[in-house]
């Protein structure tokens, strides 16, 4: 199961820098999308990989699935997917304005801040 | 437990939502609300300052969980200082947005309210994960801030790569807690003072890749080379009010440095070589900067660097110099950008560009404000930037390689002072040459060019101008009261570095 996991987060990883480095903000948000869902498995996965536990202590000896991580991903979830939400907006609107999905500045001669008002 | 500890995060927290709610479309309103609110936080971190210089370390358990197990809030001489740094910076950048850059889209105040809980709260907190949540609530109004009215398909973009930037981090911010909290088992800052140094041998190379990952994250959001791409264009585009603000945001970065570093009795020695790089680039870049926006924001990269020469000395003494320049430096940044939009507003057509323009309306007060702030911010005398770097200087004597640094910190003292004369120059003395030239070529028209600008609403450049003389009487007060301020710096330094009385006074002396 380690190496299962492993390679998924592993693989997601990859694939999600991957898309993080192109230069279109479709791909962006795609890479981004990948790089959250690797991290929600691998903070699920620092409190130990358990299966088929309680995660209460039942018994003292007994082994047990660590609660914190699940409660602490499920913060960085909702996080995750308002922030994935917020930056489609963006996306959307930068495509409106610039009539392109690049996400590279203008040249120097745009960036002189003609427009900022 | 002083519950007066909670209302920091609490205030903002219900403000906000209550403007959202209810008085959204009542703009004088919710001016009103926000700036009462902005009053209250002033008020309450004076408060909370003066219980903290006793140099007693006070904490709030929230829910009354008991720490490690429940979130806890911890008010020392630091966090102290931070809080009413943001309420003053907060106020008065406020004071500033009320003329006009509230109403330009929607949601100012709200968002304004949320960063700053989000920034009280990454003060305030003891608890790692905690902490990550208040950066993302500070970050996500501030990606709403930047944003902020429109603005053209630049601004977007650069809005667009700020998010971009500042999710990655969080990314990897996640990562590093999960590796934390996988080693040592607890996210409590105090009881990890506590066990990584107890932790196995084996578990150790987790918790170092770990602490080397929260390091990369806030050197990310403090813009520290070579993660300080993100911050010209950011700033430059941000609406004036808003990059005015974010020159809290950058410290945030450098508190959760000097908080985690401090606690895990870790030195940053290593740290040198980037601060170094980062001034240069900055300095390097005031001088090459093709607008006023763009000029300030290397002013402020230069800035973070010295700030973290300071820090890279890791002992109490080089510390205190660097909280005394980091004070200096985010008044001067946030008073800075507002002349910027002042200048932006002020010269239609031309914006910040640094090109020679024709005479703009309020140029002789502008200038002299812009004058007060390059003199503060290029650390000439008598101001607190030039206190300040020589704070940073002396604290720097006992590196090994110390002659080094003080040329670096010189030279690129000298160079943001010429880039900063050669802007001052071409904005506000060449006009008046043009001005003449149109005069004489243009002989059939008698009245200059000037008269067919129309004039602003006098009263907002009053309050305009009462913000940013706000910020300068700060800086002025700094500079008079320099002692006291780093005497008590100093204190803050050592309380600090003195690690074990807070995880004494977070988890109890007998543990």
């Amino acid at each position: 199961m380690e190496l299962l996991v492993a390679t998924a987060v592993a693989a997601m990883t990859a694939a999600g820098i991957y898309l993080l480095l192109r230069a279109q903000t479709f791909s962006i948000v795609l890479g981004l999308t990948m790089v959250t869902y690797a991290v929600n498995l691998f903070i699920f996965a620092s409190g130990r990989l358990t299966v088929n536990q309680p995660d209460i202590i039942v018994n003292p000896t007994g082994t047990y699935a660590d609660p914190l991580p699940q409660a602490l991903v499920l913060t960085a979830i909702v996080i995750s997917f308002a922030m994935t939400a917020l930056i489609l907006v963006m996306s959307v609107r930068s495509y409106f304005e610039s009539g392109s999905d690049l996400v590279d500045l203008f040249g120097p001669e745009e960036t002189v801040s003609k427009d900022r008002r | 437990m002083n519950h007066w500890m909670i209302f920091p995060i609490l205030l903002p927290a219900v403000v906000a939502p209550l403007i959202v709610l209810a008085i959204r479309n009542d703009i004088v309103l919710a001016r009103i609300f926000s700036i009462g609110c902005s009053v209250a936080l002033l008020m309450v971190g004076g408060y909370q300052f003066g219980l903290a210089s006793d140099g007693v370390i006070r904490t709030y358990a929230i829910g009354n969980w008991s720490p490690p197990f429940g979130i806890v809030l911890v008010l020392d001489r630091l966090s102290a200082t931070m809080l009413l740094l943001t309420a003053v910076i907060g106020l008065f950048v406020l004071l500033y947005s009320i003329t006009g850059w509230d109403n330009r889209g929607r949601h100012f105040h709200p968002l304004f309210q949320f960063q700053l809980m989000g920034l009280n709260g990454a003060f305030l907190t003891g608890d790692l994960f905690n902490l990550f949540v208040f950066f993302e609530v500070l970050l996500i109004a501030s990606y709403g801030l930047m944003v902020h009215g429109g603005g053209g398909a630049t601004r977007i973009r650069a809005g667009i790569q700020y998010v971009v930037m500042n999710l990655t981090g969080s990314s990897l911010f996640l990562i590093a807690i999960a590796l934390i909290y996988s080693a040592t088992g607890t996210l409590n800052m105090a009881d990890l003072s506590r066990k990584i140094h107890e932790t196995p041998a084996a578990t150790q190379a987790i918790l170092s890749v770990g602490g080397a990952l929260l390091f990369i994250v806030f050197a990310l959001k403090s813009a520290l080379f070579p993660l300080h791409l993100w911050l010209p264009g950011t700033y430059a585009n941000a609406p004036g009010p808003a990059a005015a603000l974010f020159s809290i945001m950058t410290k945030v970065g450098v508190y959760s440095i000097v908080r985690l570093f401090t606690l895990s009795s870790v030195g940053l020695e290593w740290v040198l070589p980037a601060a170094l790089a980062t001034l240069m680039i900055g300095s390097i870049g005031v001088l090459a900067s093709r607008s006023l926006g763009q000029q300030a924001s290397f002013a402020t990269l230069a800035s973070m660097g010295t700030l973290f020469v300071a820090i890279s000395g890791s002992n109490s003494m080089a510390l205190s110099a660097g909280l005394y320049y980091l004070i200096h430096s985010t008044l001067c940044v946030a008073g800075i950008f507002l002349i910027v939009d002042l200048v932006i507003v002020k010269r239609p057509g031309f914006g910040d560009a640094l090109v020679e323009s024709p005479k703009f309306p309020y140029q002789g007060i502008i200038a002299c404000m812009f004058f007060a702030f390059a003199v503060a911010l290029s650390g000439v005398p008598p101001l607190s930037g030039f206190i300040g770097k020589i704070l940073v200087l002396k604290s720097t004597q006992g590196f090994p390689n110390w002659h080094w640094i003080w040329l670096i910190l010189f030279v690129t003292s000298f160079v943001g002072l010429v880039g900063m004369a050669r802007s001052g120059s071409l904005l506000f003395w060449k006009c008046n040459t043009t001005q003449l030239d149109v005069a004489l070529f243009d002989s059939n028209n008698p009245s200059p060019q000037v008269n067919s600008i129309p004039s602003p609403v006098a009263s907002s450049i009053v309050l305009q101008s009462v913000a940013i003389g706000c910020f300068f009487a700060l800086i002025a007060m700094l500079s008079v009261f320099a002692s006291p301020v780093s005497v008590f710096m100093k204190e803050t330094a050592e309380q600090l570095y003195d690690s074990q009385k807070y995880v004494d006074s977070v988890l109890g002396k007998d543990k």
